[in-house]
């Protein structure tokens, strides 16, 4: 009786083995499997003369630079109007904010921000930042729209780490007759910099990859522009080149290519994100 | 001369009564002793003389604090102006995680020193003052967190003694620091008292012994004895007093 008890657990044992270590392989084989179709269908498109120009009719060549400056502006333009607004806001919730009830209740429309699909965002962008506030389609519209999708990922980073930070800091930087902001200023954000920065990076890597949210709101267009026109003119990030290519214009390489180029983007900046978490996490206490 | 004051001091925390008419005279440049069981009140009273209780949510106070004749709880007092006033070392070690200079210059910068040259000789003299300069003065720009437990809690010393108190105070700052660190801290609050009024909180009744002139012992938030610290453990006034420090119950 015993013995038969022990043969069926060995059994589930082995079946339980085989499934989890079938999943592992299966996962990281699918994975494997994207990367490595997408480079190979990717990377012999990728040319000098494809990341240096722009699209043209004329001579029938097509470029990405405008759509890598374009990514480039958009970027620039969320993280610097969401990087002081949501360390801020933040910095409020942990700090200041003395209404527990108020506080939970922003927290959670913090966390359920970050669960609403971006076409949404697309679609309120649109409708606030277009139609309402008379931009026209753009990086400015774009950017503000992203600035309000990926302000959950900073708020709830940021939010993180400044609970890390030790009480004794605080309390050591007060009883020296510290202020409260002097205290957060000298002791509290610098040592809640590596959620900072990882919250930062993980919102470049959504912006870089953003594409529902910006079809409307930031356009289409592939021509290039400077920085201040293209604010305010229809003006295509990658990944919104990526869709074009790939379904207007029926130029697959070129998509392949964008592809490519937007993996390894995503890939450096994931491995930043760790490297930022680990270097700069040196609390103690 | 007395650094502080205290009338009819009552605190509640909630609905809990952690001190009850606490009325304490503690006399300038001597060290004063507060000795007691757990949950006695003693860290709490040291923690008003500093407005660290103002910390705390929930908290009630009433009585009066006067701090060389001026009461801390009015309503115009300046709680930083304070705190430099009355500087506070922890129970356990609290460096920031920055360099050694930084630490002990963080307190100066707060009130306005930036004077490259003023800084230094505030560092030096505060590091010499808590006896670590010599065992520091190679490696201060590396990181505080980077000294022994017992040179962490002299940093901390030293860093509250940068901005010139007048009165220090420590909440059992010995209590994780091994027998060596203990015995060098003692050895130091006998020599701050020439310059600094010097208030303990410390479960260790030989410490209390060793270091201390006057001691006050608490019960249940109630001050139950204040006295010179050789007549409070050798000839005590009250009963109470005679059984805690001889050690039938604790």
């Amino acid at each position: 009786m015993e013995q038969s008890i022990s043969r069926s657990r060995r059994m589930k044992d082995a079946m339980l083995h085989v499934f989890v270590y079938g999943s592992a392989v299966t996962v990281c084989a699918a994975l494997a499997l994207i990367i490595g179709y997408i480079f190979v269908r990717g990377i012999p498109g990728i040319t000098a003369e494809l990341l240096t120009t722009e699209p043209s009719y004329i001579r029938d060549t097509i470029g990405i630079l405008p759509n890598i400056l374009n990514t480039l502006y958009i970027v620039l333009v969320a993280m610097a109007i969401v990087i002081p607004l949501g360390v801020s806001a933040a910095v409020y919730l942990n700090e200041y904010a003395t209404n527990r009830s108020l506080t939970r209740l922003i927290s959670f429309a913090v966390e359920t921000l970050t669960g609403i699909p971006s076409v949404i965002f697309g679609l309120v962008g649109m409708l606030f930042f277009i139609q309402m506030m008379g931009c026209r389609a753009g990086i400015m519209a774009g950017g503000l729209t992203l600035v309000v999708m990926v302000l959950p990922t900073i708020i709830s980073n940021t939010l993180e780490s400044l609970k890390t930070v030790p009480v004794s800091y605080r309390e050591g930087a007060l009883a020296l007759g510290s202020g409260k902001w002097h205290m957060i200023r000298t002791v509290v954000l610098p040592n809640s910099l590596d959620g900072i920065v990882t919250g930062c990076i993980l919102a470049i890597g959504r912006i870089v990859g953003e594409s529902a949210a910006l079809l409307y709101t930031a356009g289409f267009g592939l021509m290039l522009n400077s920085f201040m026109t293209a604010l305010q003119s229809s003006s295509a990030t990658l990944s919104v080149a990526l869709y074009v290519y790939a379904t207007e214009r029926g130029e697959l390489t070129v998509a392949f290519s964008v592809a490519t180029i937007l993996m390894i983007l995503t890939l450096l900046l994931n491995f930043a994100a760790n490297l930022a978490s680990s270097k700069l996490g040196h609390k103690e206490n | 001369m007395n650094s502080f004051e205290i009338d009819r001091l009552n605190l509640w925390y909630g609905s809990h009564q952690a001190l009850r008419d606490v009325s304490i005279d503690i006399p300038e440049h001597q060290v004063t002793a507060l000795i007691g069981p757990s949950g006695c009140g003693k860290s709490t009273f040291l923690k008003t003389l500093n407005r660290m209780q103002d910390l705390v949510e929930g908290v009630r106070i009433e009585g009066r604090v006067l701090f060389y004749g001026k009461d801390i709880y009015a309503p115009k007092v300046d709680v930083t102006t304070l705190r430099s006033q009355v500087g506070m070392v922890f129970q356990k070690a609290n460096p920031f995680p920055m360099s050694i200079y930084d630490n002990v210059a963080y307190g100066p910068r707060i009130h306005g020193i930036r004077n490259r040259e003023a800084l230094d000789a505030l560092v030096e003299e505060s590091l010499k003052d808590a006896a670590l300069w010599d065992e520091v003065k190679d490696r201060l720009k590396k990181s505080a967190l980077g000294l022994s437990g017992g040179q962490q809690q002299r940093l901390c010393i030293a860093r509250a003694l940068a901005v010139k108190p007048e009165v220090l105070l420590l909440d059992e700052s010995t209590s994780a620091l091994d027998p060596m660190s203990t015995g060098q801290i003692e050895e130091l609050v006998g020599e701050l008292k020439q310059d600094y009024t010097v208030i303990m909180v410390t479960h260790n009744m030989q410490q209390a012994v060793r270091v201390s002139d006057c001691a006050a012992f608490f019960l249940l938030g109630d001050l139950v004895e204040f006295s010179p610290t050789d007549a409070l453990f050798n000839n005590p006034k009250d009963q109470r007093t005679a059984d805690y420090v001889s050690g039938r119950f604790g």
